[in-house]
């Protein structure tokens, strides 16, 4: 197993670093620039700051330039819009912020999502089942940029419980309201996914036999329906994990969170190449590293998967 | 008073396609440690039967008429009841061995459960019964084979852990569905060899059910021929064997291929298997039966005895079934 998970670290190098070479030709190819204004920079202004940046190089010479201080020194380079900041400083600040409320929507989408999904599947055809299957696919077709707006009417301008927006270091009242806009979709995924499996696992012969030996519903769902049952949920939390923990645009738009969401796209619309290639670099890394683990958790759970 | 004693019991089950009768009037009685086969193709509701008796049936179907077990009406019992006398008092083997064990836990959890919960023994003394339990169907190093999973296992060693579960209660009735279809021909009479073994030294009732005639006739004390989820005849093994009253039966004992008579085609029933949504209001048979005649597909014979232990359903007379 430790062998196992040494080789597919191993692995995770040359496909890092196919990644960022991809995304290095993506940026460069891509007409615009970081400097370009509706005002207009005089020539000798915007050679300076290209010079200043190395964009004068030649491509290989940038690449190359950038690989080394990423590997020697760990450094993302520097941004090219928020100036006197650097992508570490920037990823250091934004990614607790979304790490926190990623993390807290990831545990509430796990736990509503998959009790829902699992009752739902057991009291199949029941008004249970509709009432779960129905907020399900409403919590899914509810998109968080409309979303977001009715809670924050809700919860701050009429009951006057929450605050709407802002961070705080993280105090739980600034939590509660991004996690709930950003978890509900998850979770309706979630839902959706544990319902369809669990339905299909009590069909399954071998819960027949449980059933056989007299052993009470409880008993047949929790010891041999449920673990089954959470494989294919499991493959779908990779993913959705390292979608939540690394924020959200509406999120951090919306609530003014400061994470790191807001980047993913305004860092290719301003042509912020360091913060673009931070945040790819970044997702890569943890979509590689949590897939691994994933894998992990299915030989833990499945006795024919061994590595 | 007869161990198992069903009472025109029938199952249907409710589909977008129609009400499928799957059991349409069975009746029948087991004595304590006798063997009895039920024998009929698929779709002949044997299964349900079976199904219906252990409260098994899928969550759109429906049994109505009585089966009672010691005595006792077990049919429709609440869950709790059920669950009391499921593997304890009547215990099942399914056709499947290969999908039947749960994949994810180690064959002696899945053992020792049954111990634990009906027996109310400790892990530890359920852990030893059950190593003793493989021994006694013949698995080797049972102790060791506690801790592996299914999957470690062939068809036939599974078939064995199956039959090992079932018998960790000393049921009084066992009942095997179709319990080597899934496996090969040479494993097949293994099984059928150790289920006889377990059946005589356990002193369990049996009822085996079947599509193979060739493993009833060595193994169990009477026969009961299926079709339609009706009863066509029913008597002690030989005998039905010998001297087949029903056309159904004929027609499968001469389906049978044999090695000492020169066979250029293998012989069938002509027709389909019955549609269970449109029964015949008579013998479900009839649209098959080379001697049907005037009252046969409107009107189902009665089921009548005949010679000692013997019943037939059949309008034709005895001396027409050739």
């Amino acid at each position: 197993m430790s062998f196992y998970i040494l080789k597919r670290l191993l692995v995770a190098i040359p496909v890092l670093l196919f990644l960022i070479v991809f995304t290095f030709v993506l940026m460069y190819a891509a007409p615009g620039s970081p400097f370009a204004s509706e005002r207009g920079i005089p020539p000798a202004v915007l050679a300076n700051l290209q010079a200043q940046y190395g964009l004068d190089q030649p491509f290989h010479i940038q690449i190359w330039r950038y690989l080394v201080a990423l590997v020697t020194e760990f450094d993302f380079g520097p941004s090219f819009i928020y100036r006197d900041q650097d992508v570490n400083s920037l990823i250091a600040q934004g990614f607790p912020v979304t790490l926190t409320y990623g993390f807290w929507s990831f545990v509430v989408a796990v736990l509503v999502g998959g009790a829902l999904g699992i009752l739902a599947a057991v009291r199949h055809n029941t008004w249970l089942d509709y009432l779960a299957v129905g907020v399900s696919i409403g919590a899914q077709v509810l998109p968080n940029f409309v979303l977001a707006p009715i809670l924050v009417l809700t919860f701050t301008l009429w009951l006057g419980w929450l605050p709407g927006g802002g961070w705080q270091g993280g105090q739980w009242q600034f939590v509660v309201l991004p996690v709930i806009a950003l978890s509900t979709s998850y979770m309706a995924s979630i839902a959706r996914i544990a319902r369809a499996s669990m339905l299909e696992v009590l069909t399954s012969n071998y819960i027949r036999t449980a059933r056989a030996k007299g052993l009470p519903a409880r008993r047949v769902i929790l010891r041999h329906a449920l673990k089954p049952a959470l494989l294919p949920v499991i493959s779908y939390l990779g993913p959705a994990f390292v979608g939540m923990i690394t924020g959200s645009v509406v999120i951090d738009i919306y609530f003014s969170t400061g994470g790191i969401g807001q980047f993913f796209v305004a860092s290719a619309l301003n042509r912020d190449y360091g913060v673009m290639m931070g945040i790819t670099i970044l997702l890569g890394a943890l979509t590689i590293l949590f897939n691994l683990l994933v894998d992990v958790l299915y030989a833990w759970i499945d006795p024919k998967i061994r590595y | 008073m007869s161990l198992l004693e069903i009472t025109d019991l029938t199952v249907s089950f409710d589909t977008p396609d129609g009400t499928v009768k799957a059991v349409n009037g069975m009746t029948l009685s087991l004595e304590a440690g006798e063997s009895l086969a039920i024998v009929g193709e698929s779709g002949s509701g044997k299964t349900q039967l079976a199904f219906a008796t252990l409260g098994l049936l899928a969550k759109n179907g429906r049994a109505a008429g009585s089966i009672r077990f010691d005595g006792q009406e077990i049919l429709n019992l609440p869950e709790a009841q059920l669950n009391a006398i499921r593997a304890d008092q009547i215990a099942m083997i399914f056709q499947d061995p290969m999908t039947s064990l749960n994949p994810y836990l180690r064959v002696g959890e899945q053992m020792a459960e049954v111990l634990m919960l009906h027996k109310g023994a400790s892990r530890r003394d359920a852990m030893t019964e059950s190593a003793q339990m493989l021994d006694a169907v013949r698995i080797p190093d049972a102790r060791a084979r506690l801790r592996m999973y299914p999957h470690e296992f062939s068809g036939g060693m599974r078939q064995r852990i199956m039959i090992a579960m079932a018998l960790l209660c000393r049921p009084r009735l066992l009942i095997a569905d179709e319990p080597t279809t899934a496996l090969d021909v040479t494993v097949q009479n293994q099984i059928m060899d150790l289920m006889g073994d377990i059946q005589r030294d356990f002193g369990t009732a049996l009822i085996l059910i079947t599509h193979d005639l060739a493993i009833v006739a060595g193994s169990c004390q009477r026969t009961l021929v299926m079709y339609g989820g009706r009863v066509m005849e029913m008597g002690a093994t030989d005998d039905l064997f010998e001297a087949p009253s029903h056309p159904y039966t004929r027609g499968l004992l001469n389906a049978v291929p044999r090695l000492d008579v020169p066979q250029e085609m293998l012989q069938t029933i002509p027709g389909d298997p019955p549609d269970l949504t449109a029964l015949p209001a008579g013998c479900p048979f009839s649209p098959r039966c080379p001697i049907r005649h005037g009252p046969c597909a409107d009107i189902m014979p009665s089921l009548d005895g005949f010679a000692a232990r013997r019943l037939r359903a059949c309008h034709a007379d005895r001396e027409a079934v050739t």
